[in-house]
This record gives structure tokens, C-alpha cells and sequence, in this order.
């Protein structure tokens, strides 16, 4: 199958990276299959996949921690895969527990200048305006056992970021801390990572997280890149069955495919690359494209309507059996009732059609 | 754990002192047994043939008393760091494989056992391997033509250092690879990642880490080989090379009739250095436990 | 890193030098034990003597009968004491604790000096018989004891399971006997073997009270017949370290999961 991929617009002042044809295995498990990747200066590439996928370890493999079978990774360029993890120019920010307990936090941040040899009063600068740009700077004198989940690794990433690496990775960074610190961290490392503009490499298993940060979202799915393409392009226009279902909700709509388009919900839409090319088939289609209306000609019944604040999310059944989930706004939903007639229309260009 | 309004309602009912009751046949044991023989120590350090006096305290300070003293400290503090970095590099060794393996819980196992050695056994078997007619000896003898045993080199602090050893090093893997065990992967990665080569890696993150516990250990292993008495007893039949033989002395020797006393006072004194140890190891302790969480 | 070839070769050398330290001397001891005096050849003689030396038979008994009662005594203070604890007077908790570990802090050689008074005591109550080192064994094991049986105590939930007996109409006696100590099984057992190998192998307690154990009585060989002292020693350490792994297996074997 071949990847779909989209080039980045972004051209920033960093380092571009390559991961061409990694293969790596480990026994009997097979974790990265032919995974090729590049990255464009200071783009942020997010990898998303469920546990397992490879995704870790791909980064891992950039970051040195790992070494594959086979294959090459170049930084700048340059070939690195025979480099010792400690002498590439990279700074990793780890899932948790990584900041160094018996050190304060400025000392955590200077560490990378130490050890490079920067005098004393150079490298507790750098750290005072690490910490600075990711807003703790008055924590500097703490321990790491005295901060929240989220400043650790907020000073994790200062730490990361203070010798001017040439890629930052961070492996989940995210999945250790409490809902609303996610959100609010997320938009942070966005932040922070848009003004240094250091090329990165972000890995996750929360694929609103990946949407909402990413120059670039790469599907992986056993150890292979279904798709990868910006957050916009990856939601509308999911490449394969995959990723169409693990990014974002689907629908499941039975239809006959004819012509190099799909008949569903009255009517006729073009078929997506991938798609089924002719016969029965199942559409993935969004629930926000699923028009719901009171209407005098419907073709469904509400079964639930679910409220989820600021929208909400309806289940109708069509004549033919099958329960479709449509998004409405709360104002429409409150003026419906189980088995209250609706109408669903389609509102998408195109639709993925996969087999049976 | 939280308490049901019924039971805390029974207890309430019962607490106060028949409750507490129950406990009596247990505390009356500990004071008869435990508490009384403390005390007895504490307060006849300071008896003398004629009621208070501070005549023991000052025969610990006379130059035999301080010297067998000295002794004892030199044992204990040699015995423990030899069986501090022995066992530290041990546990290490152990440590780099994952708990559940065969080769791990076997030499956890050994360990525990070992630790226990002492007494009859360690010292039989030091006498069965360099005492005079030893097993080794013999074969140094009769292969090398050295004369291993000496003047019975075994039989004196020298001796001891080494026959402590062998408890002392498993004791050490036993309580230090806890400590091995709390050191996270992700430092090393982090510390990889942030360009630390491996001696930089030991000599600015896992050393210092590591070196509370370390130190908590050995002064453990100090009051362990401070207070132990049966191995040596068996061992050294003459003499006060160190003090829990010349309590020893003063317990049973004829000669020192008159000075039953000064057996409380050096008992006394065991007291007062091992609680010093004790209280040292605890706050070195503490203060690793919050880091290796 | 440690993963290079250098470093394989280190760890295997000095792993086979440390199994070599230590297997050594209980090697010697087997040898020791085994050999002719002035002569050729092996023979069982030393570990016969074991048997038929009426002295040390006698003291094995002795030290066995004494293991035995320390257990008891032990278990039959400290388990009730234990769990009426948890049950009824929580605020005895750390007191109990405290005074448990207190042996551990407080050298035996100490507690020895000490309690000369009281077994003066124990003697005329009791008669002069060695199994009297009951009562002063009990104090030594007490940390050990009070570890296991804590720990087991600790993994189910005790208050829940005595609300259910008493709901049921069981009165406090059937609660601890029938219900709690079922489920600490594992913990007295540990207990149990700690008591064990503890008592057949102290020797400061016996020695400097002049009773006669089978400790004491192999110490005493010393100068006289080293090949049987030898002989015994191997023996008690032998079953002291069965007791042990059996104790590790059984605390192994019983996790059990914290009940809700």
C-alpha cells in the first residue's frame, strides 16, 4: 500500500530530519516495518497511533536510545545511525520521571550545559531564561518532588530545549497528567516550540492532542505510516480504514459504490483515494457530516440524543435498519424525543468506501 | 483503611481501658523480658558497691577500655565498608537483570540466608577452611609451602575483619539493592540524551543519588558488626580484642570480681554507639526515600 | 554503556569470584568434617558423633524442643496481641510496633547483660532447665515475627472481615481464631521458620546464661573435636538455610490482593 504523503509548507530555521526504511524487531514482534519519514526545518511532526504501533520506538530510534536493524537516519543531512545517543545534538523530553530528584530545577535545566563545559554563570543564565520562557521561573530553587505532574515536565522541556538542540522528540508527554493540565500543557509546548522553531518530533496515542499541535499528523499503524498529512487534510480525507477510524468518529453507512461514486443517504458523492471501486461497500462518514432536520420528508427516527455541551450528537435509525450518529447543535437536539422523525442528508465532497 | 460507624461505634464502647486490657499479657512479657533487662543496663552503668556512681563511666575512658574500644570501632568500620562496596558492586551486578529472573532471586535468596550466618557455622567454617589444620591452609602447605595460619592471624582483628565479611557483604545486597532498584531508566536516558558519557552519567546523576543510601547502608552494617558477639566468642577464647568479648570477660572472668559493673557500663556504652549509628541511618534514609519513590 | 562486550567478561569473572568466596569455605567445612585424622580417606565419624554423643544429641533435643516452644509462645502472644490491635485499639498501634523493632535497635548482648536478674527469677520459678531460654528467644524473634505477621495483616482487609463474623453473631474469640488467622496463615508460617532457624542457631543467649544448646555444646568442640564441632555447624546451617528458602517460597506464594 502506498503511503499517502503531503509535503510540509513550513520552512522554518531548523534541521530537517529523514528516517528512511527503519526496520526493527524485537524477537518475534515485529515494531517498525519499513517506517520512512521526513521532517521539514522547525516543523512539529506529530506520529499517532495506538500502543504498539511503533511509534515510541521510531523515536527512540532518532533519539539514539535504540538502534535499528535496518535503515538510515540523518539529521541536517548528515547520517547519524552509527552516532552514540549521547553525541547527537538532541533533547528528549520523556512520559515522566525524568527530571533528576537530587538536583533543584535550575540545576535539572543546566545539566546539558554542564556537561558541554559552559562556565557557571553563562549556563544558570540559559537555565533562568529557559525556565523564564516556559513560565517557572520563581520555581528555580524547588526539587522535582515538589512541583505537579505538569511543571516537571514543563521544566523537563526547558531542560530539553536549553542546549539548543538541533530536533526535540517527546515521547508522550502528555499521557502522565490529568485532562485539563493536557490541554493546557499541549497548547504550551506548541507555544514554545513555535518560538524557538526547533524541528520536532512528538509521539502520541490522543489523537485530539495530535490535531491540535501538529504542522503534521503520521498515522502508524503496525510499525508502518498509514498517512501522513496536515491535521486538516488527515480528518477530511482519511487515506485508509484505519485511519479514518482511529482519528476522529465514524459512521458506518452501507452503500452500493458504482461509477467511481457512492450511493448513501440520498445521495451521490465522489469516492475518496483507497475507496472500493465498484460493489457494496461501508462509507466512513463523520457524525458532523450528517445533516439532521426536521423536515417533512424523513427518512429516520431518533433512538438517543446524547448532550455534550456545546453541540450534541444524535443517533437516528434509517428505514433500512442501520443507526447513523449525526452532530447538531443543542438548540436543535432539545427539540427532539426518541422515535420523533428526522431527515439525514449527507454534506460531505467525497467519502472513504472500504470493503465489507 | 477507613472504620464502619458500627465497629468504631463497638470499639468506642470498648476502648478505654478494658480493650487495653487484652494487650497486658503481651507488654508485661516485653517489660519482664525486654524493658526491665534496658533499664537494669542503663542504671547499673551507674551503680557501684555503693549506690550512684559514675566509676564505670570513667573505667570506659581508661586506656585498656578505650583501646578495646577503638578495636571494636576499627572491626565494625572495616568489616563494613569491605562488605559496603563488595555488596553495593554485587547487587549491582544483580541488579541488571529484571526481578523475576531465576539468576536474581536466587542470589536474593542465598543473600538472606548468608546475612543470618553467624555464630557456630561462620566461625566452624573458618576453622575448617584457614585454621590450622584448614582445608586451604593444608593445600597452601603442602602445594606452596606457605604457611598461611601464622601465629593464628585468624584468631585476631585481622581475622575477624575477614570472617565478618561474609555476612556483612550479603547483608549488603539485601538492603542496598532496594535502593538500585529505585534508580528509574529514564534518568540514564535523560542524562544520555543531555550528552552525558557513562563515567559522567555515575560520577553527576546516579552517584549522588545513590550516595544517602550507600552511606545509610554501611553505618547499618557498622552497628551490625558492632554489636555481634558469637562469632567472635567462638573464634578468640582469650583475651578483649573487642568490646562485646571484654563484656564477656567481665561477666565471667574471676579476675574481674569486684567489677560486675563495669559489664553494664560497656553494655551501656554498646547502647549509646549503635543508637548513634541507628539515628544516623534513619535520617540518611529519609532523605532517599523521597527521591527513589 | 553497559551493554558492550568488555563488560560481559567483568561481570562473569567477577560473579565466579564471588561464588568461589563464598561457596569456599562451606566446601572446607564438608571436607573438615569428613576426613581421617593422621590419615587417608573419608569417613563419616564426625557426623556419626552427632548422632551417638549423648551430649549432643541431648543438645539437639534441647534446641529443638526450644524452637518449638519459642514458636508457640511467640505466635500464641504476638498474633492475638496483633490483630486485637488492628481490631479494637488502633491507638496501640505504634506502641506495639515500636516496642516490636525495639530488639532490633538493642544488641541481644545487651539484653543479656541485663536480664541476669530476671532469669535469677525464671530459674526459681521455673527450675534451671534450658528450655527457660523460651521467654528470652521470644524477645529476639519478636521483629521478625512482628514483620510477617503485619505484613499479612496488612493485605487483607481485617476491620471488613470482623464486621462480617460479628454481624453474623461470632464473638471476638471465633473472629480472631476462626476467621482472621486462616487468612494470616502465611504470615504466622513465616514467622514460624524465622523463630526456627533464629533459636537453632543463638548462641549469645545460651552461652552467657550457661545453658546447653546445641549451639553452645558445637562451640564448646571447638578445642576438643573440631571435625564434629564442624559437622554440626554444617548441619545447622544447612537446615537453618532450608527453613529460610522455604520461607521465601511461602511468602511468594501468598500475594494476595488488597481486598475492597
Amino acid at each position: 500500500m502506498a503511503v499517502t504523503e503531503s509535503t510540509s509548507a513550513r520552512t522554518g530555521t531548523g534541521t530537517a530530519v529523514e528516517l528512511i526504511d527503519l526496520r526493527r524487531t524485537y524477537g518475534t514482534l515485529n515494531a517498525l516495518d519499513g517506517l520512512s519519514l521526513s521532517i521539514a526545518p522547525g516543523e512539529m511532526v506529530v506520529l499517532l497511533g495506538p500502543s504498539g504501533c511503533g511509534k515510541t520506538t521510531a523515536l527512540r530510534i532518532l533519539a539514539g536510545l535504540d538502534r535499528a536493524d535496518e535503515g538510515t537516519v540523518q539529521v541536517g543531512g548528515e547520517d547519524i545511525t552509527r552516532v552514540p545517543a549521547n553525541k547527537r545534538d538532541m533533547g528528549m523530553v520523556f512520559q515522566a520521571y525524568s527530571l533528576f530528584p537530587h538536583m533543584t530545577v535550575r540545576d535539572n535545566v543546566a545539566f546539558g550545559l554542564r556537561l558541554r563545559g559552559q562556565d557557571k554563570g553563562r549556563r544558570l543564565q540559559r537555565a533562568r531564561d529557559m525556565l523564564d520562557l516556559v513560565g517557572l521561573a520563581r520555581f528555580e530553587d524547588r526539587f522535582a518532588h515538589q512541583l505537579s505532574g505538569g511543571q516537571q515536565q514543563r521544566v523537563a522541556l526547558a531542560r530539553a530545549l536549553a542546549v539548543e538542540p538541533a530536533v526535540l522528540l517527546l515521547d508522550e508527554p502528555l499521557s502522565a497528567l490529568d485532562a485539563k493540565v493536557r490541554v493546557q500543557l499541549r497548547e504550551e509546548i506548541r507555544r514554545v516550540q513555535l518560538d524557538v522553531g526547533t524541528t520536532t518530533l512528538f509521539v502520541t496515542h490522543d489523537q485530539e492532542e495530535a490535531l491540535a499541535v501538529a504542522d503534521r499528523v503520521g498515522v502508524m499503524n503496525s510499525g508502518r505510516l498509514d498517512q501522513i498529512a496536515p491535521p486538516t487534510e488527515l480528518y477530511a480525507r482519511p487515506a485508509t480504514r484505519f485511519v479514518a477510524e482511529f482519528v476522529g468518529l465514524s459512521n458506518r453507512v452501507r452503500t452500493q459504490v458504482s461509477d467511481g461514486h457512492a450511493d448513501l443517504l440520498g445521495s451521490r458523492v465522489q469516492l475518496l483515494e483507497g475507496s472500493v471501486p465498484s460493489g457494496a461497500g461501508h462509507a466512513l462518514v463523520r457524525p458532523e457530516s450528517v445533516l439532521l432536520s426536521e423536515s417533512d420528508r424523513p427518512n429516520a427516527r431518533v433512538v438517543s440524543i446524547a448532550f455534550l455541551g456545546p453541540f450534541s450528537r444524535v443517533q437516528a435509525r434509517l428505514e433500512d435498519g442501520q443507526v447513523v450518529v449525526a452532530q447538531t447543535t443543542s438548540s436543535l437536539a432539545t427539540r427532539l424525543a426518541h422515535d420523533v422523525p428526522v431527515r439525514l442528508d449527507l454534506d460531505a465532497d467525497a467519502v472513504l468506501v472500504v470493503p465489507d | 483503611m477507613s472504620r464502619s460507624p458500627r465497629l468504631a461505634g463497638l470499639s468506642a464502647a470498648g476502648t478505654g481501658w478494658t480493650a487495653w486490657l487484652a494487650l497486658l499479657p503481651f507488654l508485661l512479657f516485653l517489660l519482664v523480658f525486654l524493658v526491665v533487662p534496658t533499664v537494669t543496663v542503663v542504671v547499673g552503668a551507674f551503680q557501684g558497691g555503693s549506690g550512684f556512681t559514675l566509676d564505670n563511666i570513667a573505667a570506659l575512658f581508661e586506656p585498656t577500655s578505650l583501646s578495646v574500644l577503638g578495636k571494636s570501632l576499627v572491626l565494625s568500620g572495616v568489616s563494613a565498608v569491605v562488605g559496603a562496596v563488595f555488596g553495593a558492586f554485587l547487587a549491582y551486578l544483580v541488579v541488571q537483570r529484571p526481578a523475576t529472573s531465576a539468576f536474581r532471586r536466587v542470589v536474593t535468596a542465598i543473600s538472606g540466608v548468608l546475612a543470618q550466618f553467624g555464630g557456630v557455622p561462620l566461625a566452624f567454617a573458618f576453622i575448617a577452611t584457614l585454621g590450622f589444620s584448614g582445608v586451604v591452609t593444608e593445600a597452601a602447605r603442602e602445594t606452596l609451602g606457605i604457611d598461611l595460619f601464622g601465629s593464628g592471624w585468624i584468631y585476631a582483628l585481622p581475622g575477624l575483619i575477614l570472617v565478618y565479611s561474609y555476612f556483612q557483604i550479603p547483608l549488603m545486597v539485601i538492603v542496598f539493592l532496594p535502593a538500585l532498584d529505585g534508580v528509574r531508566p529514564q534518568w540514564r536516558e535523560a542524562a544520555v540524551n543531555l550528552g552525558a558519557s557513562t563515567r559522567q552519567y555515575w560520577t553527576q546523576v546516579a552517584g549522588p543519588m545513590l550516595l544517602p543510601a550507600f552511606l545509610g547502608a554501611t553505618l547499618l552494617l557498622f552497628a551490625n558488626a558492632f554489636a555481634a558477639y558469637a562469632t567472635a566468642a567462638i573464634l578468640v577464647s582469650q583475651g578483649n580484642p573487642i568490646v562485646p568479648l571484654f563484656i564477656r570477660t567481665a561477666l565471667t572472668s574471676e579476675v574481674m570480681l569486684g567489677r560486675e559493673n563495669l559489664a553494664f557500663a560497656l553494655a551501656f556504652e554498646m547502647i549509646i554507639v549503635v543508637a548513634i549509628l541507628m539515628t544516623a541511618y534513619s535520617l540518611l534514609v529519609r532523605r532517599t526515600s523521597r527521591w527513589l519513590q | 554503556m553497559t551493554g558492550t562486550r568488555n563488560w560481559s567478561v567483568v561481570r562473569w569473572v567477577s560473579l565466579a569470584a564471588f561464588a568461589v568466596f563464598f561457596s569456599l569455605p562451606l566446601l572446607s567445612m564438608l571436607d573438615f568434617s569428613t576426613r581421617v585424622v593422621g590419615g587417608e580417606g573419608r569417613t563419616g565419624r564426625a557426623w556419626r558423633n552427632l548422632l551417638t554423643d549423648p551430649t549432643i544429641s541431648a543438645s539437639i533435643v534441647t534446641s529443638l524442643l526450644l524452637a518449638v516452644l519459642t514458636t508457640v509462645l511467640m505466635l500464641v502472644l504476638l498474633a492475638p496481641t496483633m490483630i486485637w490491635v488492628r481490631l479494637r485499639v488502633p491507638a496501640a498501634s505504634k506502641l506495639i510496633e515500636y516496642l516490636c523493632l525495639l530488639p532490633l535497635t538493642i544488641p541481644p548482648l545487651v539484653i543479656v547483660v541485663g536480664i541476669k536478674n530476671v532469669y535469677a527469677w525464671v530459674t526459681y520459678l521455673f527450675g534451671d532447665s534450658s528450655l527457660t531460654l523460651t521467654f528470652a528467644y521470644v524477645v529476639l524473634v519478636l521483629p521478625y515475627a512482628y514483620r510477617s505477621i503485619d505484613g499479612a495483616l496488612g493485605s487483607i482487609n481485617v476491620i471488613t472481615l470482623s464486621e462480617a463474623a460479628r454481624s453474623l453473631g461470632a464473638g471476638w474469640g471465633t473472629v480472631i481464631v476462626r476467621v482472621v488467622l486462616p487468612n494470616i496463615w502465611s504470615g504466622i508460617t513465616s514467622a514460624g521458620f524465622v523463630a526456627v532457624a533464629l533459636v537453632l542457631g543463638e548462641y549469645t543467649f545460651a552461652s552467657l546464661l550457661s545453658f546447653e544448646t546445641l549451639p553452645t555444646v558445637l562451640g564448646l568442640l571447638n578445642k576438643s573435636d573440631a571435625p564434629t564441632g564442624v559437622a554440626g555447624a554444617l548441619a545447622s546451617l544447612v537446615l537453618a538455610a532450608i527453613f529460610l528458602l522455604l520461607l521465601s517460597s511461602v511468602g511468594r506464594g501468598t500475594r494476595t490482593t488488597k481486598g475492597t
